[in-house]
């Protein structure tokens, strides 16, 4: 009898790109519920909507490349793709453009790439960009927290705007939409406002936004969980909120009128999605160490480069794909020291 | 007092399946009816037999002597007869066949006459016992199978620490385990033999903590010695030399250095056991503790087994091979390689021989592509980036594979063990080596070639101006009367030569095609003669080159 000889090692732990992928999904779910539960059902339309068209142009990408579909379909990395573009758009964007946003990051951003493990830019990130690019208007207009307004669409309200634009009869969409705290700060500090007067407004909170504090604490709940399961290490959302917070409090040394706190920047717009979901993208990512670190400062200084002086409110989104487009350098740069090769 | 333990970074804890052999004590292996002994058991060159068929041999009995520095003898494992020296095959991962000494045993398992020495081994030079750890045939009994006695010569470096490795990081092998518990006394003799050669200062035995009995065994036997028994937390794959040395001292032996360079010698535990045996009682090393393990045997036991046993012979022992077992490994399931069959013998790396069923296995799964997660640096050892590694190796790029230190992969395993794509990581590293040592060889043989050729090219210059200058020579000399009377004496050679010539064609010899020829074709024979000359000369002048570069080439393997 011959028996098999395959090269060692013959044992493999229980990781799987299905099993990581499944994790950041569920790690995603608690801030999913917060944020639905604040800001409407738009949030949950917006994720089905993307996870079934991220299914589905997945599936259609493989047939045509002519790869395995049932495999990679349940690596379930097309799923992490969508849930991460579903929470980052306005909660009740039309349908077709959390659509074309979803099948554009699929299409271009991943499989014209070669697919999973290929993409040099993180896919939900690519989308949502070219959708802020494409459609600003849609883009910028978010729901006000449920906490501020009167108005509470249901399930089907919701859905008949989402599918059909229609509100109900006597509702304005300016009563259900309001400024994001990112948004409402930009422009009152360009109407020369100091910063006490602009957060005496109900839509701040005690750190954030109001509303959109408790969402990120959240997210930074289960970003800690796919840090205590080793899915993400420590370095780069430690490195990206680390410094996004050092760079906010200099300058909020410097002049406290002009310039936010700290606390308001890390629990505002996508800092803590991005910083424990995003930016930890290993496809895109740096890989070495030292690498994830820089990656992460990188990502943490941009976004507060954008948020402070440049042209949109928030910039987790761009910051990300600039350091996705420098992760090949850095990682060149930043190997380890081999085991007995000197240099401790 | 508590030794202070350092981190090696990376590493892994796979799950550990010991117990299933730990729960009988080691038992002798049935006697085989033939033994088939591999005259290359070790690293370094093989032995060479010193007996000869139909030869009645003894247990112990030298068959085979260690041919050149790096070598090990052989000695037969039981009383027998040798009945053939020949290709059988041997435990390799290449499946080929190796020379090996086959025994028909006699039964009476007779040891050959031996005693202990005269004179204690605290009284023997270095070299002296070093000598015996020689022809007792010690190798490195952990797997590596290095031999033992180069281990023991410090060669001049003043050894601060000798380590014996009772680790046994694999999953599945508890052979060091149950040597550890049931002869300790037998390890901590060989500990101070070894101490004594090498004049170290401490003495450390490293235990994992998965391994409470034994432990507790050698710190009882420890009790009155001066020998530091050391509990290290269990990670794989600490009982790596390298790893275990940095857990111990923090200290890190170089890339492509030894311990030694840093006054640190490590043995496994059951060489220190084996070189007890060979210096306080005067027998050489004839077996070895095999774990017999996996659910594809009924009986996972700890067998002391005779070298050259085949593992059919054992694995019948131990109730017989179930039908749903999936592949054979010898060693562990990180590092052993597989066999085609089991009709091989065990031989002095033997640590384990394991039936593995489906389910102590993984079985063969999808590959995904590499999403660059970096587990696989996390838990690499040595520090190396296997995923560019792995890039590097698929696109053979070999120059950059070796720039991030390719050759610094101790093939552990733990990098294709954590990756979640299933990516047959070191088998990418494994292909990488040995295409570069191909290229290097090739290299090599280029390299003579082009200095055969360069070596041509001078000699016929050298030959050209040599021509040239006898020309000029002769020149001058017709030109200077002086030289008259050397002429005298070639017109008289011409004489003797063409008188010589004339008496030939008188008695009528052969006729030659080339008599009587005109002076034009006297000339082409002339030239052809120079040719024929020449083309003699140049096939010397290879020959001798390849003699030299064959002793050259033979001198440097020696080095080797």
């Amino acid at each position: 009898m011959r028996f098999n000889t395959p090269s060692s090692p013959h044992f493999h732990g229980p990781s799987t790109v299905t099993t990581v992928m499944l994790r950041v999904a569920y790690a995603l779910i608690p801030g999913m519920l917060i944020y639905s539960w604040l800001f409407g059902w738009g949030v949950i339309i917006n994720v089905l909507l993307a996870s079934v068209t991220a299914l589905a142009t997945e599936a259609l990408m493989l047939r045509l490349r002519q790869r395995p579909v049932k495999m990679f379909l349940s690596d379930g990395s097309a799923l992490v793709t969508a849930l991460l573009l579903g929470l980052a758009l306005p909660p009740l964007a039309p349908w077709w453009m959390v659509l074309v946003g979803t099948a554009f990051a699929i299409i271009f951003a991943k499989h014209l790439y070669g697919g999973l493990g290929f993409n040099p830019f993180n896919p939900a990130m690519v989308g949502y960009v070219m959708l802020l690019i494409s459609f600003p208007r849609e883009m910028t207009s978010w729901p006000a927290p449920l906490s501020l307004t009167e108005i509470h669409l249901t399930l089907s309200q919701s859905l008949a705007y989402v599918f059909g634009g229609n509100l109900p009869i006597g509702i304005k969409l300016d009563a259900l939409t309001m400024a994001t705290p990112l948004d409402a700060l930009r422009t009152e500090l360009s109407l020369n406002k100091v910063m006490e007067e602009i957060t005496a407004s109900p839509i701040f909170g005690a750190m954030g936004g109001s509303g959109w504090e408790w969402v990120n604490i959240a997210f930074l709940g289960g970003g800690l969980w796919l840090m205590y399961k080793n899915i993400i290490s420590w370095h780069v959302p430690a490195a990206m909120l680390g410094s996004l917070a050092l760079i906010s409090l200099v300058f909020y040394f410097i002049d406290p009128a002009a310039y936010s706190s700290p606390l308001f920047h890390l629990f505002s717009g996508g800092a803590i999605l991005g910083a424990f979901f995003i930016a930890t993208d290993p496809v895109s990512g740096a890989t070495t160490p030292k690498g994830r670190i820089w990656f992460g400062i990188g990502v943490g200084v941009l976004t507060y480069v954008i948020r402070a002086w440049g042209g949109y409110p928030d910039a987790v989104a761009f910051s990300i794909l600039l350091m996705n487009m420098a992760a090949p350098t850095i990682d060149h740069y930043t190997r380890p020291r081999v085991f007995g090769h000197g240099g401790k | 007092m508590i030794r202070q333990l350092f981190k090696f970074k990376g590493g892994i804890h796979p799950p550990q399946h010991k117990d299933i052999s730990t729960r009988q004590p080691i038992k002798a292996a049935t006697l085989a009816k033939q033994l088939v002994l591999p005259l290359h058991q070790h690293i370094g060159e093989s032995a060479v037999p010193i007996v000869a068929v139909g030869e009645h041999v003894l247990k112990g009995q030298k068959i085979a002597r260690a041919e050149g520095y790096v070598s090990a003898s052989v000695h037969a494992s039981s009383s027998g007869t040798v009945v053939a020296i020949e290709e059988r095959p041997i435990p390799h991962p290449s499946g080929l066949n190796a020379q090996c000494i086959v025994i028909d045993t006699d039964g009476e398992d007779r040891w050959i006459e031996h005693s202990a020495p005269t004179t204690p081994y605290t009284e023997m030079p270095a070299s002296q016992l070093r000598n015996l750890i020689r022809t007792s045939g010690i190798v490195g009994l952990g797997g590596a199978g290095f031999p033992s006695y180069i281990k023991l010569n410090p060669t001049g470096t003043r050894i601060d620490t000798l380590i014996l490795n009772g680790v046994e990081c694999e999953p599945y092998i508890s052979c060091d385990d149950m040597l550890m518990r049931e002869r300790p006394e037998q390890i901590i003799a060989g500990a101070k033999i070894m101490r004594h050669a090498l004049q170290a200062k401490q003495v450390l035995i490293a235990i994992e903590d998965n391994k409470p009995e034994a432990y507790a065994a050698l710190t009882n036997a420890c009790e009155h010695e001066d020998i530091e028994v050391v509990q290290v937390p269990t990670l794989y794959p600490q009982g790596g030399e390298k790893q275990l040395i940095k857990v111990l001292t923090d200290k890190e032996v170089p890339s492509n250095g030894l311990p030694v360079q840093i006054g640190i010698v490590v043995h496994n535990v059951a060489t220190a056991a084996a070189t007890h045996n060979a210096i306080n009682l005067g027998k050489t090393l004839v077996s070895r503790i095999v774990t017999i393990s996996g659910d594809g045997v009924a009986k996972p036991c700890n067998l002391e087994v005779p070298f050259g046993t085949p593992m059919r012979h054992l694995l019948d022992q131990c109730g017989g091979l179930r039908n749903d077992v999936d592949r054979i490994i010898m060693g562990g399931p990180m590092m052993g390689f597989a066999m085609h069959s089991t009709d091989i013998p065990v031989i002095k790396t033997t640590n384990c021989i394991l039936a593995a069923t489906r389910d102590n296995v993984t079985p063969p799964s999808d590959i995904m592509p590499c999403i660059r997660c970096g587990a696989c640096a996390d838990v690499c050892p040595v520090e190396l980036l296997p995923q560019q590694l792995q890039w590097f190796a698929r696109a053979k790029e070999f120059d950059r594979a070796q720039e991030y230190n390719l050759f610094d992969c101790i093939e552990c395993g733990c990098c294709s063990y954590v990756c979640p794509s299933n990516i047959p990581l070191v088998h990418y590293y494994r292909y990488a080596k040995t295409e570069i040592w191909a290229q290097e060889r090739e290299k090599e043989k280029a390299d003579q070639a082009r200095q055969r050729h360069e070596f041509r090219l001078s000699r016929i210059e050298r030959e050209a101006a040599e021509k040239a200058a006898r020309l000029a020579q002769k020149k001058a000399a017709m030109k200077n009367p002086a030289a008259g009377a050397q002429d005298a004496k070639q017109a008289a050679i011409q004489a003797a030569m063409a008188r010589a010539k004339a008496k030939k064609q008188a008695q009528g010899s052969e006729p030659k095609n080339t008599d009587n020829l005109t002076e034009a074709q006297q000339q082409q024979v002339n030239k052809a003669d120079e040719m024929r000359a020449q083309a003699q000369q140049i096939a010397e002048s290879r020959r001798s080159q390849a003699q030299q570069m064959m002793a050259g080439k033979q001198a440097k393997d020696e080095k080797e």
